[in-house]
């Protein structure tokens, strides 16, 4: 019993807070009415379920970061195409209810006098099929970006750079009308999933519910990958990828394995972020905004799994605050807190308080000897 | 003294007059000319050596020169939006005020007077002494010519002393006789033409020979067919020095944003390639640079001419210094652990663009250029480089190969190559490898605050100017193998070339993107770049 515990570490807990704290939201949010003191707004609501989203992609990161020694700075492609698959789908579903009026072309399309649906956007009023788009065009893209660039032994900030170019070559792409993504305005003016108006309290909550179970789900599944056999081989090629190789493990075929399965959770955040924010547009695929992503995971502490989703939820909440009171102040904050946490804080959060800890038990070691 | 010099410049005031009277009694005779006997007042007023004939002469063409009923002044005329006329002396320029359409009355012109008078007209400046003006004249000539004044070329042409001019001439006279003349005159002109480079004679080609094409084969005489085989073998070969042009246009274009390129990551080719440290900081260091041009524009508007050549210096100095602050800041206490370095400077990338939101408010300022930048070569009439980029283009080589000089030739850079081959050893030998650390990255920033100073003469100054340059110097650097300098020249400047290459194609954006995602793939196959660095190293 007490080797499962062990063995299961942080994933009790962190489980057990996100249940209770979707528990606590809905029922506060819809059980009470408006003006009690218990009342949870609805604005709440999302904006907790947007932190949700991010905590999983930063889990997606920190994976590939902290456990593997990928720095990706293009993980906002994953996530925005993650974001633009559930976007697409709820584009159609917006069906005769747009400004044009048009049953089968989004507003967008009719604007550009196009005839018909571009080959890509087949099936795109399928839930089904484009929850499968969701993990596989992030997936695939990683795919393709990882065995190309591991294979030839691209790694280190040679990679990092690699992969802000595409995310940047991809916001580039996706900013052209052309493309048949709606360009510079994004997708948006959704009406609602799965035939459940997105204005309803009701539907928000079972959101947030769905993003904190994929949450707690990503987090489990994140645990037991680090904590497996493979995992430890991903840690290894972390710390010194040639002697990986030396004793004859093949590190690209990790390396790609890994960065295909953070590249599906970015996915699946981005999927569940769309429906919350009801927008997504190019500036998703910025190199900052994946730069963002990569702080989150540097203050939280790379390399701990929990630590990604503190580090996570609480920047974008500083940033909530800070943008809302002192807009001006915010780029400095987040530059500061760059270049305070590299060099002060190098584990983030999470290596704080062990770091704490392991000093006082050091100092009381120090005592009992002498 | 004085009083001899108030009496010089009576006398001289005093000449000065006498001729303006003259010219004034000429042009104060208008009114009182009927259309009849107006023409040899015009060729009078067209040979007085005054500097006004031609305006007044243009005024008449335009319908614009009126005199006063009353006292037959000679005024030019704009009409005002409520139907009034605004008066101008076409003497002295001086404004005179509104006055109503009814006490006004038109100097006459009739078709044939306005042909004269064009004709004069043309003729002032075919006959101006500067030998410009003459050519500008016959340009004009060449793009809208009519009888009178192809004829006026004829007489004249035998008389040009300037031999562009005269050749010019030519070539329109050649132009008009392929539209008028007859088959003879038109296959000696064709022949006589087949080299000019001049749009208008291209297009007088192509009309003949479409002109031809709609009439029957059997048709033709003998001389319009050899006129037609000659006209295609000149179109073909206007064509093919066209294209020749296009190329080297492109090619040139393609250098000068190579140079630009070259200036933004040479910095960084230093920063990254000798200390192998990640500043992601350097688009902010041009960015300071181009903010320290407009400063010292501010600071000395009378010498915009010259203000270029103090900011070079002082952007150097400015973000050179910023630079040895970062690294003695912050870059200094992450030495090895190179992830770490680009979160960091990326940090300060983000306060320094905020800083200059703050002190220079978010948007976009201009930096003026000065005359000598602004202007274009013209080599002939298709090709022309403009002097902004031609200069662009020797000031990057010239940093370039001082640079390189730096770095091959002194004691410093000798140390600087040092550190970057083996700190170990380079300690052991007693190089001060803190300081060369400091002064590398200083340096490397000063060159990109110098490309700062550059790229403020191409675009707007804004907080985000070296976002957009940070990403490209990147892969030019990755692109040319890092720490080898002659590799990001090769590097920027192939980069340029296949962009500016590109663009014709597909739009700007695409080209964009398609070198991106062209480089990700090279960098797959060669992942240490053109030109690897070599070495035996593993970790």
């Amino acid at each position: 019993m007490a080797d499962l515990f062990k063995k299961l570490g942080s994933l009790p807990v962190v489980v057990g807070c996100l249940f209770i704290t979707t528990l606590y939201v809905s029922v506060c949010n819809l059980a009470f009415p408006e003006g009690s003191a218990l009342h949870v707004s609805t604005y709440t609501v999302t904006l907790f379920g947007k932190y949700l989203c991010y905590a999983l992609l930063a889990l997606a990161v920190d994976l590939v970061w902290g456990y593997c020694g990928i720095l990706s700075l293009g993980h906002g492609a994953f996530f925005a195409l993650g974001g633009y698959a559930m976007g697409m789908y709820l584009m159609r579903q917006i069906g005769d209810r747009g400004v044009y009026g048009n049953p089968e072309l989004p507003d967008f399309m009719v604007f550009l006098n196009w005839d018909a649906l571009p080959w890509y956007w087949a099936g795109s009023d399928s839930f089904i099929w484009m929850m499968v788009m969701v993990v596989a065009a992030p997936g695939l893209l990683a795919y393709i970006f990882g065995t190309m660039a591991f294979r030839s032994r691209v790694s280190g900030v040679y990679l990092s750079i690699m992969t802000q170019a595409v995310t940047y070559a991809l916001m580039l792409a996706f900013f052209r009308n052309e493309m048949g993504f709606g360009g510079n305005n994004g997708l948006t003016d959704f009406k609602d999933i799965l035939g459940f108006s997105l204005q309803s309290d009701t539907t928000r909550i079972a959101l947030f519910a769905t993003t904190a179970t994929f949450l707690a789900i990503g987090f489990a599944v994140c645990h037991f990958i680090v904590n497996s056999k493979m995992g430890r081989v991903v840690t290894a090629i972390r710390d010194s990828e040639n002697r990986v190789r030396f004793i004859g493990y093949k590190p690209e075929n990790y390396k790609v394995w890994i960065f295909v399965v953070s590249a599906m959770l970015a996915g699946i955040a981005g999927a569940l972020y769309v429906p919350q924010v009801g927008i997504i547009n190019p500036g998703e695929f910025s190199p900052l905004s994946s730069i963002e992503m990569v702080v989150w995971v540097a203050i939280g502490g790379r390399g701990s799994l929990y630590g990604a989703i503190i580090g996570a939820i609480v920047v974008s909440y500083a940033k909530t605050r800070f943008t809302a009171i002192m807009p001006e102040a915010w780029l400095y904050a987040l530059g500061g807190l760059f270049v305070l946490v590299t060099l002060l804080l190098p584990k983030g959060i999470a290596g704080f308080f062990p770091a704490i800890a392991a000093r006082f038990n050091q100092k009381k070691l120090a005592e009992v000897k002498s | 003294m004085l009083r001899i010099f108030c009496l010089t410049l009576s006398i001289l005031l005093a000449s000065f007059s006498a001729q303006a009277d003259e010219f004034s009694q000429l042009v104060n005779q208008l009114p009182s000319k009927s259309l009849r006997n107006i023409t040899p007042l015009l060729e009078q007023i067209a040979a007085h050596p005054d500097e006004r004939t031609k305006t007044v002469l243009t005024e008449i063409l335009n319908g614009d020169l009126y005199y006063k009923k009353n006292n037959k002044q000679v005024v030019s005329i704009r009409k005002t939006p409520d139907g009034d006329y605004q008066l101008t002396d076409v003497l002295t320029g001086d404004d005179l005020g509104t006055a109503s359409k009814s006490s006004m009355k038109k100097v006459k012109t009739s078709n044939r007077i306005r042909s004269t008078i064009r004709g004069l007209i043309a003729q002032l400046d075919l006959t101006h002494k500067n030998a410009e003006v003459r050519l500008a004249a016959v340009k004009q000539i060449l793009d809208s010519p009519d009888d009178e004044t192809i004829e006026l070329l004829t007489q004249l042409v035998t008389k040009e002393q300037d031999s562009t001019v005269a050749d010019l001439m030519q070539t329109a006279i050649g132009v008009n006789t392929l539209k008028n003349g007859n088959a003879e005159e038109k296959l000696a002109v064709a022949k006589a033409l087949r080299d000019s480079l001049q749009p208008a004679v291209r297009n007088a080609m192509v009309n003949q020979l479409a002109l031809l094409d709609e009439v029957e084969k059997s048709q033709l005489s003998a001389t319009e067919k050899q006129l037609k085989t000659e006209l295609t073998s000149a179109i073909d070969k206007i064509k093919q020095k066209r294209s020749i042009y296009e190329f080297i246009e492109n090619m040139f274009f393609g250098l000068s944003l190579g140079s630009v390129l070259l200036l933004a990551a040479i910095g960084l080719a230093i920063t990254f390639g000798v200390m192998g440290v990640i500043n992601m900081a350097h688009g902010e260091m041009i960015m300071l640079g181009a903010y320290t041009t407009y400063v010292i524009q501010l600071m000395f508007p009378q010498w915009i001419d010259y203000s270029l050549f103090i900011a070079i210096p002082a952007a150097f100095l400015v973000s050179g210094f910023v630079g040895v602050l970062i690294e003695r800041g912050v870059i200094r206490f992450l030495k090895g652990r190179p992830l770490e370095t680009l979160l960091a400077t990326f940090g300060i990338s983000l306060i320094l663009q905020q800083l200059v939101r703050t002190i220079f408010s978010p948007l976009n300022r201009t930096v003026a250029a000065p005359e000598w930048m602004s202007g274009s070569w013209q080599i002939n009439p298709i090709f022309s480089i403009t002097y902004n980029r031609l200069y662009i283009i020797i000031f990057a080589l010239t940093v370039f190969f001082a640079l390189l000089a730096f770095m091959k030739r002194s004691s410093l850079g000798l140390h600087v190559r040092a550190v970057a081959q083996n700190r170990e050893m380079a300690r052991a030998l007693s190089v001060r490898s803190d300081r060369v650390d400091a002064i590398t990255f200083g340096l490397g920033s000063g060159i990109a605050g110098i490309a700062g100073v550059v790229l403020s003469q191409l675009t707007n100054v804004g907080p985000n100017l070296g976002q957009s340059y940070i990403i490209d110097s990147f892969l030019v650097v990755v692109f040319g193998g890092v720490g080898n300098l002659w590799g990001t020249l090769v590097a920027a400047m192939s980069l340029g070339s296949i962009n500016k290459f590109l663009e014709p194609l597909t739009g700007s954006v695409l080209a964009n993107i398609i070198v991106l995602v062209g480089l990700v793939l090279f960098i797959q196959k060669r992942p240490k770049g053109l030109f690897p660095q070599k070495g035996r190293s593993a970790d």
